[in-house]
């Protein structure tokens, strides 16, 4: 080992071409994703459940980039619809536990004092639950459906955001402007949604991005767990569970695809988030988020 | 270290921990019955299956008041919480036995399997560790860097399938599930270690990230501090200073850290468990939700509960044991 490999000063331009490389591949995945799951639905008018018995657990090929499953569905096609859903519900479960997560933030931060110290042990309270644990719970007792699913999704993440949120208001309360406000005459509710509340979106609607990940990863965990949603409504977590059976046949392609699609779009959403959240705060070392 | 420790403030950490765990199991178990009060979910059916849909409004009334069901939530809660004290749980539906002897029978499975993957995960993230902090924005940085994050994204039930089909199916080194041979009914030690090491190798990767993350941002300041720059201006070896001074003040908040993990790995338990038929007590928690075992149920959230809290509580003490200036106040 030579003196130089203790030299961790190596970063520089090639760590800055790496990061821009980064951000951009990530925005154009998200971007495909995004397009993918908008448009190929209404524009095409491929049928994801159309069985092909003749054509039952082919591996990948030119006329099935992914193979097909048991029953001779594209999987590419079945992994697109999948991912359409379980980004459907991850969006919602994150806006979900953003609003509980803000609004629980902000309020916490703005009163202060015996509130402010009730709201916290409340918030240490529920996160002294798992949060699978929490959801399979809410998910056993209210199921079937997709709303159990996003309830209990979204019940069980707005803990973090709430913790960023508050952090954020004790830091903007103690800001001149603030104080300007009060000594104006400002009431408490006003300061709070004129002065308070705007300083901390660009922080929760960051959480909020980077929460999709979070969502629709558990999502899929509920679902494998045959916790999720119905089979009608086939989530990449359903495909992965559905793929079972041909996985101990040995067909590895049913179970590899849909995992795939769970991946690569949360590091690329993780890459965009991290790109953002160094632009929010440039002192922080920027570190990719999951 | 030759340091004594500070045993009283310690205790004193202790003591408001359990203070503080009372509420919260309270609340918890409380929330738990709320929950299960609000959802359609009728345990009377659950309890009566087929034969409630015969039977008389009579007898479910009397099955419903057998059951304890009929009082209101409070009075529910407080007569589960008392009995739950002297350590009747109820029964457990789904595994037709008492819950305090499914917790006895497989709670020890799912500790072997924890703590091997928590083994495997601290010596092999702390190695990964090391060798990306070594050369921060280096190759290998980069290479440890993205698997680390790779990894945090894959969900643990998809590794562990393909786990199975790799190593089970295709190489045939390793058995896909279960805790023995199908076919035997004594359970030897070495079938125990070959029916673990795909479970505990799947769980210990999905934990993994965390440790090497940490671990390398852990170096990787360590490096930027006085005492390493002082012991390579003295002229010592790098690798002295890196293993010496870097990786010991670097890990250590780390490693006592692990204890804060106990959330992440009851998530990885619950799914790798069930994955590879692991007769542990995360497996189980999943058969009662999806069979709707109530008494089970609650009592499993509770005992996460506290495993968590317990995690918290080390995590803390262990943390005020390795670095003085944080001390007992948390």
């Amino acid at each position: 080992m030579a003196d130089q490999n203790l030299d961790w000063r190596t970063r520089g331009a090639r760590r800055r071409s790496t990061r821009t490389w980064r951000v951009r591949s990530s925005a154009a995945i998200v971007a495909l994703v995004v397009l993918a799951v908008l448009l190929v639905p209404p524009l095409t008018n491929l049928d994801q459940q159309a069985v092909d018995l003749t054509a039952k657990l082919q591996p990948p090929s030119w006329a099935h980039p992914f193979g097909t499953d048991d029953v001779g569905r594209d999987l590419l096609l079945r992994c697109v619809y999948g991912l359409r859903v379980s980004l459907l519900v991850g969006v919602v479960a994150a806006v979900v536990a953003t609003v509980i997560g803000t609004a629980v933030g902000a309020l916490s931060g703005a009163l202060g004092g015996w509130a402010d110290r009730a709201v916290m042990r409340v918030v240490d309270t529920f996160s002294s639950v798992p949060h699978l644990l929490l959801g399979i719970f809410v998910v056993a007792m209210f199921r079937p459906g997709v709303w159990p699913v996003v309830v209990s999704v979204g019940l069980t993440h707005w803990l973090s955001t709430a913790r960023i949120v508050r952090a954020e208001v004790l830091s903007l309360r103690s800001r001149p402007y603030v104080d300007a406000a009060i000594s104006g005459g400002a009431s408490r509710r006003r300061v709070t949604v004129r002065h308070l509340l705007p300083g901390v979106l660009p922080q929760a609607a960051l959480a909020a991005v980077l929460m999709v990940p979070h969502a629709i990863w558990h999502e899929s965990a509920l679902s494998f767990l045959g916790l999720g949603l119905p089979a009608h409504q086939a989530s990449l977590g359903t495909l992965v569970q559905s793929a079972r059976g041909s996985l101990l046949a040995g067909d590895w392609w049913p179970t590899l695809f849909p995992g795939l699609f769970i991946i690569v779009p949360t590091l690329a959403v993780a890459g965009l988030g991290g790109a953002w959240r160094e632009r929010l705060d440039p002192r922080r070392r920027s570190e990719l988020t999951l | 270290m030759s340091r004594r420790l500070p045993w009283g403030p310690m205790a004193r950490l202790t003591g408001r921990r359990i203070l503080f765990a009372v509420p919260v199991l309270a609340a918890v178990t409380f929330g738990v019955f709320a929950i299960a009060a609000a959802s359609p979910f009728d345990p009377v059916k659950a309890y009566a299956g087929t034969a409630g849909l015969t039977a008389s409004q009579h007898n479910l009334d009397q099955l419903r008041a057998n059951l304890g069901v009929d009082q209101a939530l409070p009075a529910r809660w407080w007569d589960w919480l008392t009995s739950a004290l002297t350590g009747d749980l109820g029964d457990s539906a789904v595994l037709r036995q008492p819950v305090a002897e499914v917790i006895g029978e497989r709670l020890g499975w799912s500790v072997l399997l924890a703590t091997t993957a928590f083994l495997i995960a601290i010596v092999l993230g702390t190695l990964l560790g090391v060798l990306a902090a070594r050369r921060q924005g280096g190759w290998l940085d980069r290479a440890v860097t993205s698997l680390a994050y790779t990894l945090e994204a894959a969900p643990p039930f998809w590794l562990g399938l393909l786990a199975v089909w790799l190593f089970s199916l295709e190489l045939g080194v390793l058995p896909a599930g279960g805790l023995t041979d199908t076919g035997t009914t004594t359970v030897t030690a070495g079938q125990v270690a070959s029916h673990l090491v795909l479970p505990a190798g799947v769980l210990a990767v999905s934990q993994l990230p965390w440790f090497v993350l940490y671990v390398r941002q852990g170096v990787g300041d360590a490096l930027d501090e006085d005492p390493v720059r002082g012991a390579r201006a003295r002229g010592l070896a790098p690798r002295t200073v890196l293993f010496g001074h870097a990786l010991r003040s670097g890990t250590l908040p780390v490693l006592t850290l692990i204890g804060s993990r106990v959330p992440e790995l009851i998530t990885g338990a619950l799914l790798v468990e069930t994955v590879f038929s692991w007769p542990g007590i995360a497996a189980a928690t999943v058969q009662a939700a999806t069979s709707v075992d109530f008494p089970l149920l609650a009592a499993l959230t509770v005992l996460a509960t506290l495993a968590v809290l317990a995690g918290n509580w080390a995590a803390d003490l262990l943390y005020g044991v390795a670095d003085p200036r944080v001390g007992f106040d948390g």
